[in-house]
């Protein structure tokens, strides 16, 4: 494990003006490796102490066919010397390691960008397969970017030809030397990678070798190249960021780390029930490794055992999770049910995905929001937590473990694809940081004349907790409507109606219990507030930030739970004269904003599979404001302190 | 079932203050009254004992019984009872399901609590109907069954518990009916076995399929209809004037007559519970000319899940020590010291 120390310096061969944030994207096959090499370009840039954030978008398919359009697999990361919370809009870098890598990306490049090109993929096939009708580094094509094209493929081979490998082997050594050519370009430190291939590869040292081979080859290559080309070496400054220890996480990491932490603070060993779906597989993955945490890991048989298992172990005392995304989501409604009615705690992850039915397994979207909101039979009503980043995720997990044990109902945790995948630098926290919130079973007869009361609610409305194999406390319980106090089946009308107006009180009054609404960018009122929940954060932010710095009154309001929501978040609402609520499905929180406030949130929908461009919401914002070139119909009255936008 | 020290108990102090709600005559009683004498018989300690069930007139049996129960939902009983044994091993689980509970919407959670051989007892009440629902046929209805979706008879073909229950792994077969005397002792040896025991019981549904098994239930023909599978004795029935032998001609059971008691002349087969072979023509028996097995079908233990993924658990952690700050720091990790915090802009 290296400690590296962030150092601000300046060297000759430097450009000369540092740029804030640079965006590359890396595109290949899906057998070339580019999320590996995105990946640890993402580490070196962390460790260059840049600010970063990632956006891996890869094909359904494990193996797609080489070389075709849709077996394109991509990795984009946006880092700077300023605050990052997006993954970028467009790329300044693009490299494309065959044709259909170019022909997928190369219109999303900022003009002027630099093509990074292998031409020993450029073959006829290839291009075909690419549908190219010419070459496209042979036309005039590509004029509106710099293009870089030589043989990356020889000069691979080249480099590893001392080590014997067979020409698949050697080929696959591609993606590090092109690592090797963008480390030189943005004059990061070679020795982490060289490090993480020897323990990579510890049990094969040539190929350990061949590929740091590559690396440097690829490095030595922009050394000379620069004379001549378009290859620039550019630095850029390292974020002030808080002292202190960072790492990079990415949101599954995140959620199980959080979980693990959600179940410490709370006192007990946690059983996680999964059924390996895309993209939540990987929080089964992570959490397998650490048991040592008290966890248990269940691999069940479908979505429903997974959740099933989850809550009878939470009935025997432990903290049950489950995870899955959409459609396993669906599979687990009844049994979500089962856990309202019988209030036991839960925490129900959603890793969302763009829907319905199985959609598109490795794209994001927000589309679950009715779902967890509303998507059960009765009045089911149950907590909701949405992580907006891969490092917000981490809290999150706790707070829908606390929120579960101490109110003793089922929470669902958002997250989604993009969230889930991406990376991002991350503080590491203090364990001692966190207030503990352990759990306390009954041991004791709460009820001095006769039988224990297992749904005998305190001034919260909450139910005890009583573990199997207690003394003297045998009791039964089911999803049958129960009387109260005692939990025996009761199907009086006035029982009826009083337990469903008692768990509807209960998970209300959650919203007393947790943070009010805070407005994370620009004032308390206003013209215009985005509102958001989830994964759109970083757009949303970035494009209320450039909005706000040309003169326009908005704010950004990001919702962390969204049900019950923050109390004082109607208030908050109603003192802007607009509401916009960008999200990546058709308006499902908008509707409940509307629903709960009667305010008049207007939705920006976008349903791609890709998140935000930060351009998209910055557009919508400002056609809100009249003066605006391109804008002159805009809905609000002219604000006083609008500034002319520079950039029109 | 669990090693802890054996409690004294009675009938009634497995007798929960619920009124029970099953239709007068229902097999349902019976199959309590067995149940609450063999927990005394096994030493169960209440407190440690769980009944979980699905939905069904069957599942509604944990209310009835004075321990911990959990009425969960239909067909899942099998995961939430997985999920139970994984956080405690310690406690005794009995699950309690249907023929429409455990073999129609949770087959699929029924193979596979049986495969993982999860140390519980399983009772499935096969009524050969949904009961709750008002008498539709289910999946082990003979064919021609009339209900109210099978005005003329059903047309689907039953399935067989038990043959599905040894092809999904299990390791103990039993089979049992609601007012047998020998019930208990079923249950009892059910419960001795480490690891997922199943139980088919015929249970009488009085109002839907009133005495379906009456053909090898009623006092009357018992003797000829039933064969009681007792280890290490031959499989005689008919008071020993009829044994099973096994047919080598077509590798299947035949049923021979016994002359003066004679059974080895007559080649009766004895009963091995560790003989999965004849597990499997036992279970598959067509009932007709011959008996209905009943009793210890099979009882061959294998270590069960729950162990399993204890000492799983051990060897991942080992060496390891739960230090949260460490784990959070895992990877590789760069500090930013004060003074490249001091410069710069942020907004
Ligand atoms: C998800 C779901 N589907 C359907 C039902 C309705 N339902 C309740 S019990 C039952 C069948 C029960 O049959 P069985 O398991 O044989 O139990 P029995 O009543 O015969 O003891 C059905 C279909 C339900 N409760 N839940
Ligand atoms: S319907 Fe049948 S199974 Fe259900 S309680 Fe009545 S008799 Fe028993
Ligand atoms: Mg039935």
């Amino acid at each position: 494990m290296a400690t590296i120390t962030a150092e601000h310096e300046t060297e000759a061969s430097v450009q000369d003006t540092a740029p804030e944030a640079v965006v590359v994207r890396f595109a290949g096959d899906s057998g070339d490796g580019m999320q590996l090499t995105g990946g640890q370009f993402t580490l070196s840039t962390a460790l260059a102490g840049n600010d970063l954030a990632t956006f891996p978008d890869f094909p359904a398919e494990i193996r797609a066919p080489q070389g075709t359009l849709f077996g394109v697999s991509a990795f984009q990361i946006n880092f700077g010397s300023q605050e990052i919370t997006t993954a970028g809009d467009a790329p300044d870098v693009l490299v494309a390691m065959n044709p259909a890598a170019l022909k997928v990306n190369v219109q999303a490049l900022k003009p002027g960008g630099l093509v990074i090109a292998d031409t020993g993929e450029f073959s006829k096939r290839n291009l075909d397969k690419a549908k190219y009708e010419t070459n496209p580094l042979e036309d005039d094509s590509l004029a509106k970017w710099d293009v870089l094209a030589f043989d990356i493929s020889a000069l691979t081979l080249e480099a590893v030809k001392p080590f014997g490998l067979g020409n698949k082997e050697a080929l696959r050594c591609k993606n590090m030397w092109t690592l090797g050519l963008a480390l030189w370009m943005f004059d990061r430190d070679r020795q982490p990678l060289v490090d993480w291939l020897k323990n990579k590869f510890a049990k094969n040292p040539v190929l350990a070798d061949a590929n740091i081979a590559a690396l440097n080859a690829g490095h030595a290559y922009g050394e000379t190249a620069e004379l001549a080309g378009p290859l620039k070496k550019l630095h850029v400054d390292p974020v002030p960021s808080e002292p202190g220890l960072y790492r990079t996480i990415t949101g599954a990491e995140a959620v199980s780390l959080g979980l693990v932490a959600g179940a410490q603070l709370a006192d007990l060993p946690m059983f996680f029930g999964g059924y390996p779906i895309t993209p939540a597989s990987a929080i089964l993955h992570n959490l397998v490794k650490m048991k040592e945490f008290g966890v248990t890991t269940f691999q069940a048989e479908d979505e429903i055992a997974a959740i099933c298992a989850a809550i009878g172990a939470s009935y025997a005392g432990q903290l049950g999770v489950t995870s899955s995304s959409g459609p396993g989501i669906a599979l687990k409604g009844e049994a979500m049910g089962l856990a309202v009615m019988t209030e036991l705690p839960l925490v129900i992850v959603n890793s969302q995905r763009g829907g319905p039915s199985t959609g598109l397994p490795t794209k994001t979207e927000q589309s679950d929001l009715y779902q967890a909101v509303y998507g059960r039979n009765g009045d089911a009503s149950l907590p909701v937590v949405a992580a907006r980043s891969p490092a917000d995720a981490f809290e999150c997990a706790i707070e829908a473990c606390r929120i579960a044990v101490q109110f003793m109902t089922p929470v669902m945790l958002l997250t989604d694809g993009y969230i889930g995948n991406a990376s991002e630098p991350w503080k590491v926290p203090d364990p001692a940081s966190f207030e503990p919130f352990p759990v306390s079973f009954l041991e004791k007869n709460n009820n001095p004349d006769g039988n224990v009361l297992p749904f005998k609610r305190d001034a919260r409305g909450v139910r005890p907790w009583i573990k199997p194999g207690t003394e003297g406390l045998m009791h039964r319980i089911g999803g049958i409507e129960k009387g109260i106090d005692t939990g025996n089946i009761d199907y009086a009308p006035q029982v009826h109606q009083a337990q469903t107006d008692a768990r509807k009180a209960k998970v209300d009054g959650v919203a007393a219990a947790i943070p009010p609404q805070d407005v994370c960018l620009g004032e308390e009122s206003g013209k215009l507030a985005v509102v958001g929940w989830g994964s759109t954060f970083g757009p949303i932010h970035q494009a209320v930030r450039r909005a706000r710095r040309k003169g326009m009154d908005v704010s950004h309001i990001h919702v962390r739970h969204v049900w019950p929501l923050p109390g004082n978040l109607g208030d908050l609402l109603k003192g802007f004269d607009k509401v916009l609520v960008p999200e990546m499905n058709t308006g499902q929180f908008k509707t409940v904003l509307r629903d709960q406030f009667l305010v008049d949130a207007t939705p920006l929908s976008k349903t791609s599979g890709q998140p935000f461009a930060i351009a998209e919401i910055e557009e919508a914002i400002a056609s809100y404001f009249d003066g605006v070139p391109g804008h002159a119909e805009g809905e609000v009255p002219v604000n006083e302190t609008q500034l002319p936008n520079p950039e029109a | 079932m669990n090693d802890m020290t054996p409690i004294e108990t009675t009938l009634k102090d497995w007798e929960s203050d619920q009124e029970v709600r099953w239709c007068p005559g229902c097999g349902d009683y019976a199959i309590l009254k067995a149940v609450q004498r063999t927990l005394p018989m096994i030493g169960a300690d209440p407190k440690n004992t769980v009944f979980v069930s699905g939905i069904g007139c069957s599942s509604r049996f944990p209310y009835y019984v004075e321990s911990y129960g959990f009425h969960t939902i239909h067909g899942r009983a099998p995961a939430f009872a997985t999920g139970i044994k994984l956080a405690n091993p310690d406690l005794d689980v009995w699950l309690v399901t249907g023929d429409g509970d455990g073999m129609s919407i949770g087959g699929n959670h029924t193979m596979h609590v049986l495969r993982r051989n999860v140390n519980c007892q399983i009772m499935l009440f096969n009524n050969e109907i949904y009961g709750l629902t008002k008498g539709q046929y289910s999946p082990t209805s003979r064919t021609g069954t009339n209900s109210p979706t099978s005005p003329v008879g059903s047309v689907d073909r039953p399935a067989l518990p038990c043959a599905f229950a040894l092809g999904s792994g299990a390791r103990f077969i039993a089979r049992g009916y609601d007012v047998s005397k020998d019930l208990p002792e079923v249950l009892k040896a059910a419960h001795a076995h480490q690891g997922a025991a199943f139980i088919e019981i015929f249970q009488n549904c009085i109002v839907y399929n009133k005495d379906r098994f009456d053909d090898f239930t009623q006092k009357k023909v018992a003797d000829e209809t039933q064969v009681w599978c007792n280890d290490g004795e031959p499989l005689l029935f008919a008071k020993g004037t009829k044994g099973l032998a096994l047919d080598c001609d077509t590798l299947s059971l035949k049923v021979v007559d016994v002359v003066d008691g004679d059974w080895k002349a007559a080649g009766v087969a004895v009963h091995n519970v560790k003989n999965r072979g004849l597990a499997h023509m036992l279970v598959e028996m067509p009932f007709g000319p011959f008996p209905m097995a009943l009793g210890v079908i099979y009882d061959d233990p294998r270590p069960t899940f729950e162990g399993a993924v204890v000492a799983e658990r051990a060897k991942l952690i080992e060496g390891k020590t739960a230090d949260l700050g460490k784990l959070l720091a895992k990877g590789q990790t760069w500090t930013v010291e004060e003074k490249d915090a001091a410069h710069g802009l942020m907004d």
